[in-house]
């Protein structure tokens, strides 16, 4: 009868109590450090250097492009001006990749909606569709498209656009869950048809959301197209390729692709983020004062 | 002109609307009344074929409208518009933007995606708005309006319909007395200036009797009543509602005129 114990039982009780946890704890903690050690161990055999002997070259690379970089710090403006140009090819890679695939995955995603699909029986097909997209990696489809269609950035495009499909796709049919049926009911009254029902009842709805979720991926696929460039897609992840190769002395080139990618990516990050913020909330405003 | 013949609908085996008929021989302003759950939404939705009959059917002018498909479906829908009780509008389009959907049946898909509508239907629509008096709010967002005017503009979507057949499916039940009271008033008024049949659910029993020609009463999907206003006796309301001694229609009122009646008659009940 537990209201019948004294404090004194219901100490030595608890600290029991805690001594057996304690002595679990202890026991797993060895078997998930011997399960580590050993693991590494395996991993390590397995590696054609050697991982404590490679180790001390890790810092190698970052520390003769940062050398090399502060030791030639006052070409760094020629370099940006010399690298500017791949820049903006890779924006652009990225920004119609994002254009193509949001328009794309809108009108999937308005396919694959539960209630709002025009053919009931093909929102499970195309679904998985838009799963494959999602599954296959942009570096394949661009690889397999560079060696039909030749380098460049049209593959590349099309590469990132299609991840962008299946990603967008599955994204803004989340969205349309969410919209309201009524005004898709009322269009329905007056006998207008699927196209208008959609462009006119869920669109307007959605919108906002459809957009803050395009800027989201322009960002990943700015990352996605100077990663294509390694491949031979052209923009600047390409120039990185070359002056990153060891032993051209070309590091102080490859910082300042470095510092160009990493501001790109902050000024689009901060200027999105902006915007959907203004979406999200500067949309109230508006309402409020017509 | 409309004939309802044993239209059955069915929800998985429970029947929502049983064996009804209805025969309209003019332009009427019908009022179907009955509890929740009666059956009259469903008997409206499928008038304008939102929802499939199960058996029955529905003729107007002599063609039969229960199986349309595709675009004649549409057709018809677009002759026979619908009021809601939620008002079913686009509310972050602008009034005039809501008003012109009326006409997205005679538009091609092409012409809708880049909103390029007539300017002599953006007129006609203004036209309507001021008719119903809500003109001023015509470029402010749908969702910037009071339930009333919202109501106002439904109501001018189905105007620019051009329709034969207005069907208002409780469309003052989410309004206010005021705004209720205008917005049967405009019913009233396109019923018969227009000469357009009005078929309405209401579920006040004095808002069918002041602004109906006939009424329909239903109970657990079966019509059970059918006549004047002035047959609607407190037996037959009683029935219809399924209600005992203590029903009295100035207790479900929500007229203000009845409702200062009732005020006055408790208050009396109160002194004496």
């Amino acid at each position: 009868m537990a209201e019948l114990q004294s404090a004194g039982d219901i100490k030595t009780e608890y600290l029991a109590q805690m001594r057996s946890k304690r002595v679990m704890n202890l026991i797993l903690l060895l078997v998930f450090v011997a399960l580590m050690l050993a693991g590494f161990q395996t991993a390590n055999d397995r590696n054609a250097g050697g991982f404590w002997d490679g180790l001390p070259n890790i810092f190698d690379f970052p520390a003769d492009v940062i050398g090399e970089a502060i030791a030639r710090a006052p070409l760094l403006p020629g370099y940006f001006v010399k690298y500017f140009p791949s820049l903006i090819e890779t924006i652009n890679i990225a920004g119609a990749a994002t254009l193509l695939g949001a328009m794309i995955g809108l009108v999937m995603s308005l396919l694959v909606t539960r209630g709002l699909a025009p053919v009931p029986w093909l929102v499970g097909p195309l679904r998985r569709i838009l799963d494959i997209l999602r599954a296959v990696p942009e570096i394949v489809i661009a690889l397999v498209l560079i060696f039909l269609l030749g380098g460049g950035p049209v593959p590349a495009m099309i590469a990132i656009a299609l991840h962008t499909v299946g990603a967008l796709g599955k994204l803004f049919s989340e969205v349309n869950e969410n919209a309201s049926l009524k005004p898709i009911e009322g269009l329905a009254s007056v006998g207008a048809g699927w196209v208008q029902r959609m462009w006119l009842g869920v669109v307007p709805q959605v919108a906002p959301n459809y957009l803050s979720y395009a800027l989201l991926r322009f960002e990943i696929n700015i990352r996605a197209s100077a990663i294509l460039g390694f491949v031979g897609a052209g923009g600047i992840g390409y120039d990185l390729r070359n002056t990153m190769s060891w032993g051209q002395g070309k590091f102080d080139e490859a910082a300042a692709i470095f510092l160009l990618l990493f501001g790109t990516i902050v000024v689009v990050d901060q200027v999105s983020s902006f915007l959907r913020n203004r979406l999200t909330h500067g949309a109230k405003n508006q309402e409020a004062h017509p | 002109m409309l004939l309802i013949d044993n239209l059955t609908k069915s929800f998985g085996g429970s029947p929502a609307v049983k064996s009804a008929t209805i025969a309209v021989s003019e332009p009427a302003m019908i009022g179907i009344i009955g509890r929740s759950g009666a059956g009259k939404s469903t008997l409206l939705r499928m008038l304008n074929r939102l929802t499939d009959a199960t058996s029955g059917a529905i003729t107007f002018e002599g063609r039969d409208i229960t199986n349309l498909r595709g675009s004649a479906k549409r057709q018809w829908q677009s002759q026979c518009a619908m009021i809601f009780q939620q008002f079913n509008l686009v509310p972050r389009m602008d009034v005039v933007s809501n008003v012109l959907h009326g006409t997205l049946n005679r538009r091609s898909t092409m012409a809708t995606m880049f909103n390029l509508y007539p300017t002599d239907d953006i007129h006609r629509a203004i036209e309507i708005l001021d008719r119903l008096g809500i003109a001023q709010h015509a470029p402010k967002r749908a969702e910037a309006l009071s339930g009333g005017q919202q109501q106002r503009v439904a109501i001018a979507r189905a105007l620019m319909q051009d329709p034969k057949i207005i069907l208002a499916d409780e469309p003052i039940a989410s309004l206010d007395p005021m705004n209720a009271q205008v917005v049967m008033q405009s019913l009233r008024r396109i019923h018969e200036e227009d000469g357009r049949m009005v078929i309405a659910n209401l579920h006040t029993l004095d808002t069918a009797r002041r602004y109906c020609d006939r009424v329909i009463g239903m109970r657990d999907g079966k019509i059970v009543f059918d006549g004047t206003p002035a047959q609607l006796t407190t037996g037959a309301a009683r029935d219809i509602y399924g209600a005992d001694d203590t029903f009295s229609e100035a207790a479900t009122s929500t007229e203000i005129e009845t409702l200062d009646a009732a005020t006055v008659l408790i208050r009396q009940a109160e002194t004496v």
